[in-house]
Parts: C-alpha cells; structure tokens; sequence
C-alpha cells in the first residue's frame, strides 16, 4: 500500500508536471532548432513570439467567449489557436519581409542576425505588453480535471490522491500530435525534405532547383506554429505573464542545445531533459521518502534539493554537464 | 575625434542642458534634477558599454549574462561598506555558513581534478560520488547555519552584513567579483571543443540574479539592503550647512534643490573620473601590441593561431576583462542609488539594453559605447514620458472608455518598442553603428 | 571571416554554436535573372570567351570552352589554374564580365543557375556535393526536386548505373566512403535527366580501381546522348576518354585539341603529363 501511494505521489508530483513541461519546452525548442538549421542563428524573439501568439489566442478566446462560443469541456483556447498561429505566422513572415530578408540577401554573418533578432525581441516585446499588458493572466475555462484527487482516494482507497489536470492531458496530447505530423512533415513530404536538403547544403540545394525564399517561409510559418502552440500549452498549465515567456527563452535554449542544435529528435530529449531534472531537482521528496523508507530512515527536511527558484540553475547544470561530455549535445546537431 | 564626432557628443550633451533648462513642447523635463540623473546614469551606461564593448568588439565573444556581472558587481557594496550584523559572526552562524561555503568549493575543485585525472567510466562514476556527497554534506553544514543567520531581526537584517569599509572600496571589489564569475564561465565555456559563451553567460546571469534574490543571508534577497553608506555628503547635511546655503544663495537657489543637485554634481564627477580613466585605458591597450593581438585574432583566428597566439586565452582575458568593467559599473550604480534591489535586474534592462548602446554606438569603438551608452540612456528615459505625451495627443479625441485608458496605460511600453527599433535601423543603414571603428 | 568592405558580414571572428550555425552557403540567391535568347548553330554547348572572377581581379581570361552532343570534354590544369572557376561561369555562379555561354541553341548567359539546371545542365561540385544527413535516396530525390513527373524510372537507371548506391539507399549520405559519395553526386545530378552533365573532379580521393569504374560509367552515360563537361586532376586517364581536351593554365586556354592529340603532343606531356 505504501509503496503504492509512493508512485501516486510520484506521479502527481513529479512525472505528470515534468511531462507537461516538458512537452512546452519541447515545442519551444522544436522552433528555435528548426530556425537554427534553417537561418543558422539563435533566435532570441522566440521567447516573445510565443507571448504575442498566446496573447493573439488570449484576444480571440475573449472574443468567443463574449459571443458564447465555447468548446464543451476543453479550453475555448483551442478554438482560437488556429486564429493565433495565423496571426502570428503572418506577423513572422512580415517580419521576416521587412527585416530579416535584407541580411539573407547581403549573405549576413550569423551572429548578425542574432543581434536583429534581439531587436525584434524588442519590438515583439513591446507589442505584445502594448496589446495585453504586463499581468498575469488565467485563460483556461475548460474542465479541470480529468482525474480528481479525491474521486482518485475514493475510487482506489488510496491515501494519496492522483490529479490529472486536464490541461496536462491536452498538453502531452497536443505535443504529441504536434510532433508527429512536423516529423512526418520533415521526412515524407517533398517541401519537408527541401528544408533538410537546405540545412544540410545550401548551395547544393539551390544548385537543385530549390527555392530558398520558400524553404524560410514555410520554416517561419512552422517556427510560428510550434511558438503560438506551445505558448498557448504553457498559458494554459500555468498562466500568461509576457515576461514569464521572456524568461523561457533560456530553458528553451538549453533545451534545443542539449539536444544539439539543429536536430528536431534532440530539440524533443533536451525538452523532457531539462524538464524532469527541473522537477526532480527542486520537488520536495519528503512525502515519497516517507512512503517508501522505514521509518527510521524517514527524512525530518522537505528532502528538497534545491528551491524551485534554482529551477534555471539545474538547466544550466545539465547544460554544461552534457556538454562537457557530448560536446556537439544528445543528438549530433547537425540535421534540420 | 573628427567634426562629425564632437557634433555628435555636441547633440547630446545640448540634449542633457535642454533637460535641465527647458520645458519645450512638453519633450524636455526643464530640470536639473532630472538632467543630473540621466547624466549620471548615462555616464555608469557608457561604462557598461564600454565593457560589453572590449567582449564583442575587440573580440567577437557574445555576452548575454551582462546583467549577471552587473548584479555581482552590485554585491560589492553591500559586503564592503555596510556595517557587519556582529550577533550572527558566531560558530553557529557565520563561522558555520562560511566553512559550508568553503565546502561547496573543495567539492568542486575535487571535481575538477578528478576530471582531470581520470578518463571514461571511473572518471563518471567518481565525479558523481564526489557531487553528490558533497552536495549533502554541504547542505548537512549550509541550512543549519543559514537559519540561524537569517532569523536574526528578518525586518532589519537576517543577512551577515558587510564590512564597514569606505564604499569607494567597493567599485573595486565589484569588478573583482564579476572577473571572479567571469573566470569561471570564460574556463568552462571557452575551454568546451566549441565555444559556447552566449549560453553559459545566459545561464549564469539568470543563476547570479536567483542567487542574489534568495539567499537572504548574503544581501537580504528581495528584502532589498537601503541606506548603504553613500562616497558623497547627504543632501539634509549640505542643507544644515551654512557654507552651503550661502554658496546656493550666490547661485539664486534655494537650498533644497542645491544639495540636490549638488550631491548628483559630485556623483558625476566620481563616475567622469572613473569613466575616462578607462577609456584612455582601453585606447591605450588597443593601441599596444596586445591589441592589435586582439585584432589580429578577431579578423583572423587561424592565422593568428598559426602564429602560435593562444587564441582561447587571450579570448579568456578580454572577457574576464570586459566583465569587471561591467562589474564595477553595477558596484556604481548601486552607490549611486545607496540601495540593493535584486528584482531590478531585469536581463532587458542590463543586458539587451546595453547591447543597443554598444551597436548603435559602433562596435568597436570606445568613443562610440559612450556615445551610445549616453543616447540610448537618454532616449530610455525620454521615450516613456514622450509615449505617455503622444498617446495623449492621440487619444484626446476620443470618448472615455477601455480603449482610451488601455492605450494610455500602454505607453509605457513604448519604450521597449523604441529600443527595438533604433537598434534594427541602426543595423540596417548605418551597420557600423554611429562612430565606426577605424 | 570578416571582412572590411560589407559590415552585415563581419562576425568578428565569433564562432558561438550556441547561437550560430557554421557553414552556409557562399551562391547569391536567385532574385534577378535574364532571359535565355535564341542564338541557333555552333556546338551543343559553347562558352565562349569568358573573362571574370570573384572579386575585383579576374581569374577567367578570354577562356572558351565547348562540347559537342554526346562527348566528353575534358579540361585539365594546374592547381588554380581556375578550371572549377570556368566550371562556376559556365553554369552561372559567376558574374562574367565578358564572354557568353550557349546552350543547345540558345544564349543563357543571364539565366540563374537554377534556371539552368531547368534547361538540362548537371552539376557535381568538387567538394560539399552531397546532403550528408539524408539518405542516398533522399539525395536522389532532391536532384530530381525541379522534376514534377514521375522520376522513379530515372532512379532505378541510376542505381542500374551505381549498383552499391541500391544497397547503401537508407544509409546517409555522409556516412558513405568517397568514392560512393561521388557516386551519389553523379546519381544526383543525372536526376534531372540533364542533356548537359558537368563534373569536377569526380575522381578526387578515390582509389585507382575506383576511379577506372566511374570514367567507365561516364563513359556510359555519354554514350546515352548526354554531354560531359568534366575537369580531372588524373590528366590521362581523362584524355583517354575525352573527345575534346583543354589544357587550362592562368584562366586562359593554353593548348586545345582532342584528347588523343593532346596526349600525343610532347610539349602538353612534358610540362602537363609528367614526360
Ligand atoms: N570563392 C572564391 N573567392 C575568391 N577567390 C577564389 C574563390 N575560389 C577560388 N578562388 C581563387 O581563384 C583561383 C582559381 O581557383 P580554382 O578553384 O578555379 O582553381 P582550380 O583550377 O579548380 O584548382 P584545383 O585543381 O585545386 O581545384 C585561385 O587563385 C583561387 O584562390
Ligand atoms: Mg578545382
């Protein structure tokens, strides 16, 4: 029985929150790696292009919600997550069009788009505080459980409840789903090879017939994508707060580089990484030591490792970890 | 220093005298007061871009964790120049907390070694034993101690206090507390097969500023540390003093608003000092041998490597280099506001923004940080007011209602759009920023 | 690199992977680009009078190169004598100062090279000429991307051609051994069924018995109508094969005549040949 409560509490606490996240941070991750292996630079608007998508489906779910559109017991969110990518894809590609496509031209160095895209983050930052504002907001008007804690303790005679918050269910859903058709997009289609054959070699791909504007295009449009679905994801387990999506961007980053940069498989293992370590690191294991060891051996702390405001310090100690040891990250970034 | 360079320096010094005697169209504060501080902040900003500066534009190394030396920096201060919390130097208390730290350090180190010396499985397994030991045995000595630390008088203290020296003292020290920190990530992510920099800085900046926020036994957390002794007199002591009010009478003044800005007229003349001191330094060193080394090896690294320079450790040196300038100007800054708030750091604020200055000054060149740290400190400042003023002017014809106040409330944001901005046109038309390099 | 003359280029020597991706590509991209124009008769392709380079200095002097329909041309040099540089004029990754190409009866000096490959020209570059992450046959695939009809039967011809290319199909590209890489570089630009195929060096780093296999499959595919314009480091081997020889020195044409001529010619075998 103990043993028992032991993995429900780990579940609960643990494995089901690190999940989640982890999926968030694979989605972000996803992005800033195929724009790596596309453009070649690190973009640091990512982080604010999540908060102005998730802030575009923030406007669009009040709008429905204000004419009585909702979407039985999931999030209205969902309902207007096509309209936020759409908007966001739009602004990317205007973006695009108005300042990243010049250094393409000019066959910029790399490190110059890096600093362009610190002023886009600027901008996009100023944007979104400029339509929504600096506050926290809660979005999710959806069911909110999937399993109860307490129907949990009464259905199993349990001492500790398992809560399955039906935002964590969407999130690993959604991720998945997400995944699986960028995968399918990347090996099977013809425009989905056109962007590996580009990030592997470039001039080689034009000396193909490939046209380089439309291979960035659909790259952005797709970055957008994962953007607008992750920050949406994340807004939704947690809430909105532009800055917190700010500061996402390194959890992000440390993702997609652990991963190694460029390798979509590694953005996706650098994401649940980072996440479950997060966790792990900074959960207070009290409650599950107490279950699983006699009681003599039973911790009197919190059996906490470090507080959860320590939670970017384990990333970046992984980080560095895996680097020391696999230089180029989990997967050999290379690939888009 | 050609014409075009003094009009430029000219713009904007006309620009700090306009706010400080004129309240033109609405664009200008008209007082000293304020002119002062924009001057003072602008002088502490071009010292920080004058760091970032030595990093990318002597040598190309991308540094996003600015706001990780600058807190550091502003550390200093604290421990230095504040008087020592003596009830908790005890066995239990400091004394215990200080062995817990140099624990935490042995560890490490014994790491390092092992590292080091041993290779494939053993090295793995003897690096983890040795972490994971002694992590437990650090935080066995470290949460005792702390506890006892930090549950004397928490709405006063609960930190160890600094000691009690001169806070001048503490500029110095900053910028040896962020070389410090800069050693140790310019070892780890310089010395990686590949260079890794902007993410290690990006960590670490994020990890200093956690660190600062809650270890309330360093500097109080967000508990902030106020009234940290001040290198210059107080404005009520100037006021009481009849010398003074005689000089302020002289002036026309009342003597109020003269210790005011008295006070910020003598801060400007610390940060003056301080400021060309370093830029004849660094003009100086990129003149020498060694900066031409360093330009040698930016233009071209396999040259300069083939010619036997020892490219990482010169690239280990201008960024330990470069991090205490930025370290230094944190210390400044937090004497300047004779007060420690950790939640200020904001990486936009002191990172990103800093960049803006350094590239729209012109990479690479010293004059152009300074320039640029004094016009975008300025246009910082300005943007926010001038947003509120436009907005105004905007909304004026509309009724009263959400959207009104929405877009009132919003000009503050302007800002941030502004800097974004200038930094992309910069980029785009005058890509090597306002003064080039030669 | 940097460089002082464009500032967007100038990365001041940093190498940061954790925010940039080394390596990109050195072609402009295909914004602006002419029209071909009709200029009937002469050899099925004649580039003639090229004079050009990268920068401000020429490389390319006066240089003219022809091939025939279903021959192998064969240029051979020394070491920067600028034969890939001719190789890059003729298929427009140049900007030529003077001189113009013709293809099959047409001028296309002002064509992208893209718009090239579109008129049936092949090109295997002599480094960098695979994707090295995809698979063999998504490397075939990506040379017939233009093509919008049905290109498995050009595949099973290339494989026929290169038969280890069959087996090695799911293996990526980069994983392969140098020889087998030129192969899939030669599969790759015989996807587009070029009528014109131009190779350089495609013998560079592998073996002997490897290199006789590939002159013979070349040989093979110029006897299916195809033109090869190839340059070669093994000089008599190559003239063995070839219709036509250049002798490229200094970016100018110094001796031209078929290849049997050319190999008989004391003064090309002493100074070019090795006696
Ligand atoms: N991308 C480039 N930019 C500037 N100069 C170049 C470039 N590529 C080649 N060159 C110069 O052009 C000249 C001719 O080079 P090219 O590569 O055409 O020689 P090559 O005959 O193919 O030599 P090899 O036998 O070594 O392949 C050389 O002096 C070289 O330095
Ligand atoms: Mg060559």
């Amino acid at each position: 029985m103990d043993f028992l409560n032991a993995i429900v509490a780990l579940l609960n606490f643990v494995v089901i929150p690190a999940t989640s996240y982890g999926a968030q941070l694979a989605l972000g991750a996803l992005g800033v790696t195929l724009i790596y292996g596309i453009l070649r630079f690190s973009n640091f608007a990512h982080g604010d292009t999540m908060a102005f998508g998730t802030a575009m489906v923030i406007l669009v779910t009040w709008a429905f919600q204000s004419v009585g559109i909702h979407f039985g017991p999931l999030p209205t969110a969902l309902l207007a997550l096509p309209f936020g990518i759409a908007i966001t894809a739009a602004l990317v590609l205007a973006t695009d069009k108005a300042v990243y496509r010049f250094y393409r031209r000019q066959k910029a160095a790399p490190v110059i788009l890096v600093i362009v895209s610190m002023g886009v983050m600027f901008i996009m930052n100023g944007v979104t505080r400029f339509i929504i504002g600096v506050g926290e907001i809660r979005f999710d008007d959806g069911g909110r459980f999937i399993v109860n804690a307490n129907e949990f303790k009464k259905a199993t005679g349990l001492a500790e409840g398992l809560a399955f918050r039906s935002t964590q269910g969407l999130t690993i859903l959604t991720a998945i789903i997400v995944v699986a058709a960028l995968f399918w997009f990347l090996n099977k289609t013809r425009t989905g090879k056109s962007m590996r054959a580009y990030s592997d070699n470039e001039d080689l791909a034009l000396l193909s017939g490939i046209n380089p504007e439309r291979v960035v295009a659909v790259t952005w449009i797709i970055a957008a994508g994962l953007a607008v679905i992750a920050g949406t994801l994340y807004g939704l387990d947690k809430s909105f707060k532009a800055f917190n999506y700010f500061q996402l961007l390194l959890p992000i980053f440390a993702s997609a580089i652990v991963g190694g940069l460029g390798s979509p498989l590694g953005a996706i293992a650098g994401g649940f990484l980072i996440a479950f370590t997060e966790v792990g690191f900074t959960y207070a294991w009290k409650k599950v030591a107490t279950y699983v060891l006699p009681d003599a051996l039973a911790p009197d702390g919190l059996a906490q490792l470090l507080s959860t405001d320590y939670k970017f310090a384990v990333s970046f100690a992984i980080l560095v970890i895996v680097l020391l040891f696999k230089p180029t990250g989990l997967f050999k970034g290379k690939a888009v | 220093m050609n014409l075009r360079n003094l009009l430029l320096f000219g713009f904007v010094a006309l620009l700090i005298v306009l706010e400080g005697t004129t309240t033109a169209f609405g664009l200008f504060g008209g007082s000293w007061n304020t002119a002062l501080g924009i001057l003072n902040m602008g002088l502490i900003s071009a010292i920080l871009a004058l760091g970032v500066n030595m990093q990318w534009g002597y040598a190309g190394l991308f540094n996003v964790g600015v706001v990780g030396f600058v807190a550091l920096g502003g550390l200093a201060p604290v421990l230095v120049s504040t008087q020592p919390v003596t009830e908790v130097w005890t066995t239990q208390g400091a004394g215990r907390l200080i062995l817990a730290l140099l624990i935490g350090l042995a560890v490490i180190a014994l790491a390092i070694v092992l590292y080091g010396r041993l290779r494939g499985r053993n090295r793995t397994l003897a690096i983890l034993a040795v972490l994971i030991g002694g992590f437990f045995l650090f935080r066995a000595v470290f949460d005792p101690a702390v506890d006892v630390v930090e549950s004397f008088q928490p709405a006063t203290h609960s930190n160890l206090g600094g000691l009690g020296l001169p806070v001048l003292l503490a500029w110095p020290v900053g910028a040896l507390f962020a070389a410090g920190a800069a050693w140790v990530i310019g070892k780890t992510a310089l010395g990686l097969r590949s260079d890794y920099l902007a993410i290690a800085t990006l960590g670490i900046g994020e990890i200093i500023i956690a660190v600062m926020k809650n270890e309330d036994w360093l500097a109080r957390g967000v508990k902030n540390v106020i009234s940290i002794p001040r290198p210059v007199p107080y404005e009520v002591d100037l006021q009481r003093d009849p010398g003074f009010i005689d000089l302020a009478a002289s002036f026309g003044s009342d003597p109020v608003t003269a210790s005011t800005v008295a006070v910020k007229l003598l801060y400007a003349g610390l940060f003056v000092v301080i400021l060309l001191a370093l830029i004849w330094a660094s003009e100086k060193a990129l003149n020498s041998p060694w900066g031409r080394m360093m330009r040698a090896i930016r233009d071209n690294e396999t040259a300069a490597e083939a010619m036997g320079k020892d490219v990482t450790r010169r690239h280990l040196q201008i960024f330990i280099l470069g991090s205490a300038v930025c370290g230094l100007a944190g210390a400044m800054i937090v004497t300047l506001d004779s007060q420690l708030t950790p939640g200020t750091y904001n990486p936009l604020r002191f990172t990103f923004l800093i960049w803006v200055m350094v590239i729209v000054g012109g990479s690479g060149n010293n004059w152009g940080s300074v320039l640029g740290g004094f016009l975008i400190w300025f246009l910082w400042i300005k943007v926010e007011p001038w947003g509120h003023a436009l907005m105004g002017l905007i909304t004026s014809g509309m009724a009263e209602g959400a959207l009104k106040s929405h877009l009132q409330d919003s000009a503050a944001h302007m800002r941030l759009l502004t800097m974004g901005l200038v930094l992309l046109l910069v980029l785009r038309f005058s890509p090597r920023g306002l003064i080039p390099e030669r | 690199m940097s460089s002082s003359r464009n500032p967007y280029k100038d990365d001041r020597g940093n190498k940061d992977r954790s925010i940039t991706k080394s390596g990109g590509g050195e072609l402009e991209y295909p914004t602006k680009g002419g029209k071909a124009r009709p200029a009937p008769g002469g050899p099925f392709l004649a580039a003639e009078n090229m004079t050009g380079g990268y920068g401000a200095a020429d490389i390319l002097h006066d240089c003219t190169l022809t091939v025939e329909k279903g021959q192998i041309a064969v240029i051979v040099g020394p070491n920067g004598a600028g034969k890939s540089t001719a190789m890059k004029a003729v298929f427009g990754m140049l900007n030529l100062r003077g001189g113009h190409v013709k293809l099959d009866g047409e001028d296309i000096t002002a064509l992208t090279p893209q718009d090239r490959v579109a008129k049936g020209m092949g090109f295997v570059p002599q480094v960098n000429n695979v994707f090295p992450s995809m698979s063999v046959e998504e490397n075939l695939e990506m040379g017939a991307f233009i093509r919008k009809d049905d290109f498995r039967a050009t595949m099973e011809q290339v494989y026929d051609l290169f038969p280890i290319l069959k087996d090695k199909r799911r293996q990526p590209a980069g994983e392969l051994s140098g020889g087998q890489r030129q192969q899939v570089a030669v599969g790759r630009a015989l996807m587009t069924k070029p009528k014109l195929l131009m190779l350089d060096e495609p013998t560079a780093g592998v073996s002997p018995i490897v290199m006789d296999e590939l002159f013979d499959r070349i040989i093979e595919v110029a006897r299916t109508g195809i033109s090869i314009l190839m340059v070669e480091q093994n000089a008599r081997q190559a003239l063995e094969i070839a219709d036509r020889g250049y002798v490229l020195v200094q970016g100018a044409n110094k001796y031209t005549d078929t290849g049997e001529a050319l190999l008989a010619d004391p003064e090309v075998r002493r100074t070019f040949l090795g006696g």
